[in-house]
């Protein structure tokens, strides 16, 4: 792997995010409060305790995976499907590069820039509500192969995407359904028994019900899951993006 | 010394069908300025693509450097500078950092003095810090070429460099080709213009219907396939060619005050003497002569039309 190549590509694709700063900083903290004035406060208020934590505090984990799940795929999905629009995949296309050295450089920026945001999250957070995180180190590991692993699904998604409509489709039509019925804001025990089965269907639960263990010792599935759940995840990703780039799929002619 | 760049026998046929390159050969010399010359959709664009990476050949091979293009892509490509033909820029990206990121991406490390060297010489110093949606049609195409020279690359390709390009920049980007040539740079270029492949080129290709029809020696194809006229401007207009001048190939011009003499630069006797000594036996009398060598470009629309019957 040629780190050279790697770090031309991040740092390219990082100053357009230092560009945007301050877009990328605000968004999220008023994002955040919002979420916190509506859940934690008007309907939190009436909510009690989720297994021992309050409400507020008790959603925190799912509105970070929440923000970070679309922003890696958003980022990833459009720093590759901006040089497809444009043209200048041509330059990436005929750099002596491999797909790896090209997937680390394009995810790795996007799932930089995630977890920025997933950090300015959790510290907006914690000026509403009191937060103690039970295990740091679980809660970063958590939250860095979220950020990566979307962001592969991102990159995905614009390598596959032919316009505008179908970036966003993806994002829309599947993500934000999975990621609001993945248990951000509630614990998956509140659903009827049927409910409950289907959930566990769902990918996302694993990686918010893990990343909530981190906080609180609290989890809807063994965290052993949670992890084997996200890595698989990862694997398949990257499984689909080394075969696009071996058959050149969407890609070269 | 082997050939810089070896093709061979590279065929290409696209999804849908269409058969883009029908089995190309081709060596070329390190050092060497090569033009590709041939019609739209002849097949030039892609013959580039698809030794530089973009699109997959259907068959054949392409080395650089004796390294495969597709088994050994990292060599291969490492050796390659590539200008496209459309103007493909970031355009909130300033030229300092996309200059950067492609001397990067070829795996080269940052070195700011040979970036300098390059943008100095593109006149593009004082631009550095502009984001490319700010510069000019020429500028942009200027900052094209600063990126595919960032990696010091022992070949370059031009496609089509000097489309839509004023006059005074088509003269600057010969003049770059040219320095080019003395460092030692192999530069391969598709144009339209013939005028271009006859103003810088060392040798010609000429490529319709994805096939080359013919790679030869610039001075060479002009003086095998030239052929020249003479131009003789008389005192008096003539109704029509004397019939004591019938062996000579004469047509009248200019409404009979000008007689037309087609011959064959490579026949040892031109038979220019002979018409000469004929017509002044004829008691016609001379104005000027002038002689013209027929261009590429006629040679050039002469085998298109050719390889299209």
């Amino acid at each position: 792997m040629k780190l050279t190549a790697v770090w031309a590509i991040y740092r390219y694709e990082m100053t357009r995010f230092f560009r945007t700063l301050l877009q990328s900083f605000i968004s999220p903290v008023i994002s955040t409060s919002l979420y916190f004035v509506v859940f934690g406060t008007a309907i939190g208020s009436r909510i009690q305790e989720v297994e021992g934590v309050s409400y507020g505090a008790f959603i925190v984990p799912g509105l970070i995976m929440l923000s970070v799940i679309m922003q890696s795929i958003s980022n990833a999905s459009f720093g590759i499907y901006f040089p497809k629009f444009i043209g200048t995949i041509y330059e990436l296309l005929s750099a002596p590069v491999s797909f790896l050295e090209i997937v680390a450089g394009y995810v790795g920026a996007a799932a930089t820039k995630s977890l920025f945001i997933g950090v300015v999250i959790l510290g907006t957070a914690s000026l509403f509500v009191d937060l103690t995180i039970q295990n740091p180190l679980a809660m970063i590991a958590f939250l860095v192969l979220t950020c990566v692993s979307f962001s592969l699904m991102g990159f995905i998604i614009g390598l596959w995407a032919g316009n505008f409509e179908q970036l966003q489709l993806v994002p829309l039509l599947i993500v934000t359904p999975l990621v609001f019925l993945g248990g951000s804001f509630y614990s998956i025990s509140m659903l009827p028994p049927f409910w409950q089965t289907v959930t566990l269907f769902n990918p996302v639960v694993y990686l918010i019900s893990g990343f909530r263990w981190a906080f609180f010792g609290l989890a809807d599935v063994p965290i052993g899951i949670s992890l084997m759940a996200i890595s698989g995840f990862t694997a398949l990703c990257l499984g689909i993006i080394w075969w696009i780039f071996r058959t050149g799929w969407r890609l070269r002619d | 010394m082997a050939p810089i760049l070896q093709i061979n026998d590279l065929k290409k046929t696209y999804k849908g069908g269409f058969e883009a390159l029908k089995g190309v050969t081709l060596d070329i010399e390190e050092g060497e300025i090569l033009a590709l010359l041939g019609p739209n959709g002849a097949g030039k664009t892609t013959l580039i693509s698809t030794i530089c990476g973009i699109t997959m050949p259907s068959s054949g091979s392409v080395t650089v450097g004796g390294f495969d293009t597709v088994a050994q892509y990292r060599q291969a490509r490492s050796l390659i500078g590539l200008v496209p033909q459309e103007i493909n820029l970031e355009p909130f990206e300033t030229v300092w950092n996309t200059v950067r990121l492609t001397r990067g991406l070829f795996g080269k490390s940052r070195d700011d003095a040979a970036l300098e060297k390059i943008l100095r010489r593109l006149s593009l110093w004082d631009k550095k810090d502009s984001k490319t949606k700010e510069l000019s049609g020429g500028m942009k195409r200027r900052v094209l070429i600063a990126k595919a020279l960032s990696h010091d690359p022992k070949v370059l390709f031009l496609d089509e460099p000097t489309a839509g390009v004023d006059v005074e920049l088509r003269k600057d980007m010969w003049d770059i080709v040219a320095d080019l040539k003395r460092d030692g740079v192999t530069v391969i270029l598709t144009t339209h213009y013939i005028e271009e492949a006859e103003a810088i080129a060392d040798r010609v290709g000429v490529i319709n219907g994805g096939k080359l029809l013919l790679v030869e020696d610039k001075t060479a194809l002009m003086a095998r396939m030239g052929q020249k006229q003479l131009t003789i401007e008389l005192r008096e207009p003539l109704a029509s060619v004397p019939a004591g001048l019938a062996e000579f190939d004469l047509t009248l011009a200019q409404d009979g005050a000008a007689l037309v003499y087609t011959y064959d630069t490579k026949q040892d006797r031109t038979g220019i003497t002979a018409l000469l000594s004929a017509l002044s036996g004829a008691g016609i009398g001379l104005r000027d002569i002038s002689t013209r060598q027929s261009s590429l470009e006629e040679i050039f629309v002469g085998l298109v039309k050719e390889s299209a019957a």
